[in-house]
């Protein structure tokens, strides 16, 4: 009886997961359905605590009342600006959690029977390894997102052959355990070896490649909990695993494929640090030329159509309630506002999405870079927002550049172009844009924020 | 009982790339954070290690592991709700849907 209990519990929380993310393909319904995925969850947190096995319930109802003291402020006052990190850091308590689950069913297994099978050892073995790798990984990449270490990428002359190493000996002893599980030295090594094969997996990685590497990492935890599920057998750790698992697994692909990178690329490539050679090459044609907010003011006030190019610049700046005023005013003296998102615009894929939509913006005004890139030659002005490389026509045309091939925002198909931009510096890749020095391009220098309030300011007086 | 088990990972597996691919990239960021909160589901083996009294060891870890997984709930579900409520439609009557958006 208590069995089938547990067992109904278990089902109908696996039904409400699946039913919540199918939600997600529809922005109306969405919000409904995950309130239904929470309680999906409800059910089988009850589900759990009937079971034969809890014999002590005040660690568990502690735990889970540390937990819900911890989770409460994560999740109701840590703003939007901060998602990115605040997703690695969530990645890194459910690693945590499976690791930390498989380290007390090996301990356990060892201590009680002296040894375990061989397939609990392999299952245990996977979801200690997955989880390890994304502890330390999603703590680097935390740290990165946070700017508590550089969000340069960090490279060292061997780093590729240091790595390979870290990986064999971790995967050495990983196999040695499922022929010799009772060997608790070498269990203890290969969990340190998986972190510290995370840590330098992540640190060579720069900023602007964090959405791949933080849906991989989320793919790496669902695969932790999967293995979970496998070696204490129990299908909903399963289920929910492989939802996760194919979660991040989808998004990296549309991450690299929008950055025309293979996975191997961004893992191993380091990209801003080799790419100098190629930034003397194409500057110094001609120069930039500044445009004044008067000028951009009246530019975009009499304009019919302008598509706004938000970037990671948009959101150090924190300028989305900024750009929201500003289109409404373009908006209310007659002209049309679109809003084009590329898909690695920001720290993580959607990034630009939430922060527009936390400002207001209604999200049929954002548009996906197949929708909207046909418009652009009707667009009188594209204004360009704290993004670089998403908008810089080598992509298409110079076969040298690092980022060839890589899907652009055709921003230069614009009758005018204003680029908001905090200086010259070169965009994340390293390279310059040629966009900036097209004769129908205007840069207006300074923090995004300060600039796009100076425009509002003028445009009232157009 | 592996086979049963690798017959449950691959159907769910199918089932999660196949209403996955269709989540449109405005949602993305929510989808993220949906899955971490789906993935709080750990709390299920936690609650296992740190209530089944099997040794010291056991019950420490698992007690840290449900702390971790129910951080993960009540903080991914809030946020996910925090964030959906903000997707909102152009309130203005009149503008035409548009494909490819809801619908």
């Amino acid at each position: 009886m208590r069995d089938l209990f547990i067992n109904a519990s278990y089902l109908g929380a696996s039904a409400l997961f699946i039913l919540g993310l199918r939600s997600m393909t529809r922005p109306e319904a969405a919000r409904r359905g995950m309130q239904q995925a929470a309680l999906g969850m409800l059910f089988a947190i009850v589900g759990t605590m009937v079971s034969a096995e809890i014999v002590d319930y005040r660690f568990a109802i502690g735990g889970m009342v540390l937990g819900t003291v911890i989770g409460y402020p994560l999740g109701m006052w840590v703003p939007m600006t901060a998602m990115p990190q605040r997703i690695a850091i969530s990645l890194t308590f459910s690693a945590l959690a499976a690791t930390l689950v498989g380290i007390a069913e090996y301990y356990t297994d060892i201590t009680d029977h002296g040894t375990l099978e061989r397939f609990k050892m392999g299952a245990i073995g996977f979801e200690v390894l997955l989880g390890s790798i994304t502890v330390g990984g999603t703590l680097v990449a935390a740290g990165k997102l946070q700017e508590w270490l550089p969000s340069k990428p960090l490279t060292y002359r061997g780093q590729n052959l240091f790595n390979a190493l870290v990986a064999a000996l971790t995967i050495g002893l990983f196999i040695y355990l499922v022929v010799n599980p009772a060997n608790p030295a070498a269990f203890a090594l290969m969990i340190a070896g998986a972190v510290v094969l995370g840590v330098m997996l992540v640190l060579p990685i720069g900023g602007a490649d964090m959405p791949v590497v933080v849906a991989l990492l989320n793919s790496y935890s669902g695969l932790a909990a999967c293995a979970t599920g496998f070696a204490i057998d129990n299908q909903i750790l399963i289920i929910s695993g492989a939802l996760d698992g194919a979660s991040g697994f989808i998004l990296s692909m549309l991450m690299s494929k929008a950055m025309n990178r293979s996975f191997s690329n961004v893992l191993f490539g380091a990209f801003g640090s080799e790419t100098k050679a190629v930034a003397s090459k194409s500057s110094g044609e001609t120069s930039v030329s500044p445009i004044s907010l008067e000028d951009a003011a009246m530019q975009l006030g009499y304009a019919q159509l302008v598509i706004v190019i938000p970037g990671y610049g948009m959101a150090v700046a924190q300028a989305q309630h900024a750009v929201r005023e500003l289109g409404e005013i373009i908006e209310k003296r007659g002209g049309e506002v679109k809003y084009a998102v590329h898909p690695v615009a920001g720290r993580m894929p959607g990034h630009m999405n939430v922060l527009l939509a936390e400002a207001d913006v209604p999200y049929d005004k954002l548009y996906d870079m197949e929708e909207i890139n046909s418009e652009f030659e009707r667009a009188d002005v594209a204004l360009v927002i704290g993004a670089n490389d998403v908008v810089n026509p080598a992509a298409r045309s110079d076969k040298s550049s690092p980022i060839y091939g890589m899907p652009i925002l055709d921003a230069d198909k614009a009758k005018s172009v204003i680029v908001l931009k905090r200086g010259m510096a070169a965009g994340f890749a390293g390279i310059e844009n040629a966009l900036f020095y097209d004769k129908r391009c205007r840069m207006l220098f300074g923090d995004a924020k300060i600039s796009l309030t100076g425009l509002i300011g003028e445009i009232k007086n157009v | 009982m592996l086979l049963l088990q690798i017959y449950v990972f691959l159907l769910a597996a199918f089932v999660g790339y196949m209403v996955i691919s269709r989540v449109p990239p405005l949602l993305h960021t929510p989808l993220m954070a949906a899955t971490n909160a789906i993935s709080g589901i750990s709390l299920v083996g936690s609650l296992i290690a740190a209530g089944a009294q099997r040794n010291g060891l056991s019950t420490l870890l698992g007690t840290v592991a449900v702390v971790a997984a129910t951080t993960n709930i009540v903080g991914g579900f809030l946020i996910v709700d925090r964030m959906l409520a903000m997707f909102k439609r152009d309130a203005k009557p009149g503008t035409p849907a548009k494909p490819g958006h809801g619908g």
